[in-house]
């Protein structure tokens, strides 16, 4: 990376870790402070930017357009939710050792499956594990049999909306409609804390940085060369030796994890999960970021979730019958007329006037893979995404 | 005296309409008088006696006063020379500090005229009321609803025979045995036999002797008839009951679960065929949009909502300015739908999808938006409530196919409808020359293009064609299902999974596909309820493709892979 991108992003990088919790811990008179609602809202932008990043991975990357993230992201937040709801303790309304909504359903004794949820380590190692481990088996199904395109988007897309359905139904005792909710402490620090919240917030943006260094590490090192070359084309890949599924297994599952705590913090500072953050829309949205970010660059997402995130809250505040014609321009403008994103289109603005840039993103694959009409003699069952 | 006479030829005139009833009012045989006479005692025991013996006659004139007796509008009133008269009274008018009534003649309830020729209204303090006990009332009940049955039995409508033949049957009243067997005498319709016959074989299960019940049970089971499933269970387990009764019952019971066993296999496996049906509709445009262009329409479902709406507008249409011809709107609904659809799905594909031409993944996050914002509109336009989609009549109901199992019409409508399409499909792909250039180009566009195919027309009718099939669909579904802005997206992961597992741009495999699912589906539902049968089918779909990643019937050939 050049000297000046890495200068422009360690400085945002201590803006946002270190600037904002600052300015929120300044008395409320300040001019200069930032309302705890505020702080709230942008540490929710930050896990939605983790997600934003591992979808990236799978998807700017690699080629692969998963439309059932939202389910990843679900499994960690119900993990952290349930270690939540457990620590809640016997101060819920019906004074119970059990959630409430057991109390309500009559559920008499903790399912098994709850037990191990007392444990914050445990919780901390599900957060990550039990979406690693989803995906990892719905990724060795798929990718084995040589699903891809958009089989592969679509089928994930059915696993969102089963999800939705499971995760709905109150015979799984993860509180149906309204999941999970009126969380307490967290490992012990008061929820309704301020302190919390600021804490929680720094959480989201020290993961947000390791993610970032993380994603960086991946798609600098060999592998994510051949990442980029599966999505270029997946078959000369095959046929220079290199197995496609594993190395795709493979980011799926990294982005699964990034997906899984991202929820995990989301919950914390929302203080509730719902099957309506995981179901089908909430999946589909998730690219919409990637894609308004800029796919195949690390800042694209990042930029893209947090920014479309800050102009829904503002929208739906004010205009609350446009949000849903604003997304679905957005979805129709992006792919149109800015295929590269935020980032994207003004990082070739930038290179343009200075040196050439590296052929990374998905423009760069365009530029000799979007013959367009001579592609389209192929089956489209067998074209993957060009 | 010659002005007497014209005053009574005067009068007489006056005095004929009530004349011209009088005929009606024939003077009723003597026993029902007497009997009339005894409703109004003080005696409950004689009252109830009048009342049955009344109800025995079978004439239909009385059934006014038994309803009245109920009602408790039954007075006595004495007329002139101390002789007391049954009188059913009218409604209660007050006048003053006066109650008063109209009187109504006991036999035929017909207005009793006073001398001046007007209906007689009397202050209802001169009247003596005549109380009806509750034992009085419980004992009417049967009688008037036997009064009631046998019209019903004599209707010219099927269904409202079948309904009374059924009524009767669990009413368990041996009284209403000879009835019964005298419209089957008559009977001609099948399904009104069938219903007669399981009624007077339930009634004399309960109240025949030890012979006839058992007679009663064997029929019952040859019957087949599910209704009866519970008494006959009933009538096997109870110790008090003779022992070839109860082995009649046991044995009739058999049968019937197994026909019962019969008739839902049949029936679920319409309702799979139903269910396959809509999902054929819309998977049939999609499958060919993705064969031919590589574009993954995910507004089909929106597309679908247009053509349900489409429905909804026309309905509105029908009421507000042709209520006649009400029953109608559907038939000119269907085309309107397939175009409306039609119409948005060609702008749809000239204005942006035709930029995105084997760039599925693009097109569907494109398609996507797409259909977020005609759902939105749907939403600002018509509300975000489901609308109301009024059924015609020559739709809503059923024919009954076999005991216990009835096919709704609808169903069967919309059954016919993806039947008609594929055929329709078929013969345009296959039989005419559109066809053969939309096959050409979905084999090989450059080509086709090259041998003067102009594709990119191909392109935009064929996309506009699945766009109708799928306003085809909607407005199917309005019949089905609520009509709502969400509609598109109860149905669109469906019809996605149908065209991953029949393959693209293939006619057998989709139709396969949609059968198997929506068969799937309504199988798996029963036993593991909705929500865990579409996760069962997602891995059974998963599973599948497995084997064949490109569906059930791939297209053959050499095509190099990406």
């Amino acid at each position: 990376m050049r000297t000046r991108e890495r200068w422009a992003l360690t400085v945002l990088a201590v803006a946002v870790v270190v600037v904002l919790p600052i300015l929120n811990a300044l008395p409320a008179g300040s001019p200069l402070h930032v309302s705890d609602f505020t702080l709230n809202l942008f540490g929710k932008f930050l896990t939605y930017a983790i997600l934003a990043l591992g979808i990236d991975l799978i998807w700017g990357y690699t080629g692969v357009l998963s439309l059932g993230h939202g389910v990843f992201f679900g499994l960690g937040a119900y993990a952290m939710g349930m270690h939540l709801m457990l620590e809640i303790g016997t101060q819920g309304v019906y004074r119970n050792v059990l959630p409430d909504f057991m109390v309500w359903n009559r559920v008499t004794e903790l399912p098994l499956f709850w037990r191990p949820f007392y444990s914050a380590a445990f919780t901390l190692v599900a957060v990550m594990a039990v979406p690693a481990v989803v995906a990892f088996v719905f990724g060795f199904l798929t990718f084995r049999s040589g699903i891809r395109g958009v089989y592969f988007s679509i089928i994930t897309q059915a696993l969102a909306l089963c999800a939705w359905l499971t995760f709905n139904r109150n015979a799984m005792n993860l509180g149906g409609t309204n999941g999970l909710s009126g969380f307490k402490t967290m490992f012990g620090f008061s929820l309704n804390e301020a302190a919390t919240q600021r804490g929680l917030y720094v959480a989201s943006a020290v993961c947000l940085g390791l993610a970032f260094l993380l994603c960086r590490w991946i798609v600098r090192s060999p592998a994510g060369k051949v990442l980029v070359a599966i999505r270029d084309s997946e078959t000369r890949v095959l046929f220079c030796g290199y197995s496609p599924a594993a190395f795709k297994l493979f980011v799926f599952t990294v982005s699964a994890v990034l997906a899984g705590v991202a929820g995990a913090l989301y919950v914390g500072q929302v203080g509730i999960i719902t099957p309506a953050r995981i179901g089908v829309l909430p999946s589909i949205e998730m690219v919409i970021w990637v894609a308004v970010g800029g796919r195949g660059t690390l800042l694209g997402p990042v930029v893209g979730a947090v920014g479309v995130n800050w102009l829904q809250s503002l929208l739906t505040t004010h205009y609350p019958d446009l949000w849903l014609l604003v997304l679905g321009g957005m979805f129709v403008g992006v792919v149109l007329f800015f295929p590269e994103g935020v980032v994207g289109t003004a990082q070739r603005l930038f290179s343009r006037v200075g040196r050439p840039r590296a052929a990374e993103g998905p423009a760069a694959a365009r530029r000799w893979g979007g013959l367009g009409e001579e592609r389209r003699s192929l089956p489209p069952s067998l074209n993957s995404q060009k | 005296m010659r002005h007497l006479l014209l005053a009574l030829a005067l009068l007489s005139g006056v005095v004929s309409p009530a004349a011209a009833q009088a005929p009606a009012a024939a003077a009723p045989p003597p026993e029902i008088v007497k009997a009339i006479a005894e409703v109004a005692s003080g005696d409950g025991a004689v009252q109830e006696a009048a009342a049955v013996a009344l109800g025995k006659s079978g004439d239909r004139r009385i059934l006014p006063l038994l309803e009245a007796l109920r009602e408790g509008s039954v007075m006595v009133r004495t007329l002139p020379g101390g002789k007391k008269e049954t009188v059913i009274v009218g409604d209660k008018v007050t006048e003053g500090d006066k109650t008063l009534v109209p009187l109504l003649a006991a036999y035929g309830k017909e207005p009793l005229l006073g001398g001046d020729g007007k209906p007689l209204v009397v202050d209802v303090s001169t009247l003596e009321e005549v109380s009806a006990s509750r034992s009085l009332r419980l004992a009417i009940r049967p009688l008037i609803d036997a009064f009631a049955g046998n019209t019903q039995l004599a209707d010219p409508d099927w269904t409202v025979r079948k309904a009374a033949a059924t009524k009767m049957g669990n009413s368990g009243d041996a009284g209403a045995i000879p009835s019964l067997t005298e419209a089957l005498g008559k009977e001609k319709d099948r399904w009104v036999r069938f219903e007669l016959e399981q009624a007077i074989a339930l009634i004399r299960l309960r109240t025949g002797g030890e012979a006839e019940r058992a007679g009663a049970a064997a029929t019952l089971g040859a019957l087949g008839s599910a209704d009866a499933l519970d008494r006959l269970r009933e009538v096997a387990a109870d110790g008090a009951a003779p022992a070839p009764v109860r082995a009649a019952a046991a044995d009739a019971v058999k049968r019937v679960e197994r026909w019962a066993l019969l008739t839902s296999g049949i029936q679920i496996a319409f309702q799979g065929i139903s269910l396959g049906s809509i999902l054929l509709l819309m998977a049939l445009g999609l499958a060919i949009v993705f064969g031919l262009m590589g574009v993954i329409n995910m507004a089909h479902g929106e597309l679908m909502a247009l053509g349900a709406y489409a429905t909804f507008v026309t309905q509105g249409w029908f009421q507000a300015h042709a209520p006649g011809a009400f029953e109608y709107y559907f038939v000119v609904s269907l085309p309107l739908a397939f175009l409306v659809s039609a119409a948005a799905g060609f702008v749809l594909e000239r204005g942006v999808i035709r930029f995105l031409y084997g760039r599925p993944l693009e097109s569907l996050l494109l398609t996507w938006g797409v259909s977020l914002m005609i759902q939105q509109g749907l939403r600002l336009w018509f509300g975000a409530a489901n609308v109301d989609v009024l059924a015609p009549k020559w739709l809503s109901g059923g024919v009954p196919v076999m005991v216990g199992l009835q096919l709704p019409y609808n169903r069967l409508f919309i059954v016919g409808l993806a039947a008609l399409a594929v055929g329709g499909m078929y013969v345009l792909l296959f039989r005419t020359d559109a066809g053969l250039r939309i096959r050409a180009v979905t084999q090989n566009r450059g080509m086709a293009a090259c041998l003067g195919v102009r594709s990119r027309r191909v392109d935009a009718l064929t996309f506009a064609l699945g766009a109708g099939l799928a306003g085809l669909a909607g407005c199917a579904l309005t019949q089905i299902g609520n009509v709502g802005p969400e509609l598109g997206q109860n149905y669109i992961v469906d019809s996605f999974m149908v065209v991953v597992t029949g393959g693209v741009g293939k006619l057998a495999g989709t139709i396969l596909a949609a059968a198997g699912i929506g068969g799937l589906n309504k199988v798996i539902e029963p036993g593991l309820g909705a929500v865990f049968g579409k996760v069962a089918i997602l891995v059974a779909v998963i599973l599948f493709i497995q084997r064949r990643p490109s569906g059930l019937f791939a297209a053959k050939g050499r095509y190099a892979d990406s």
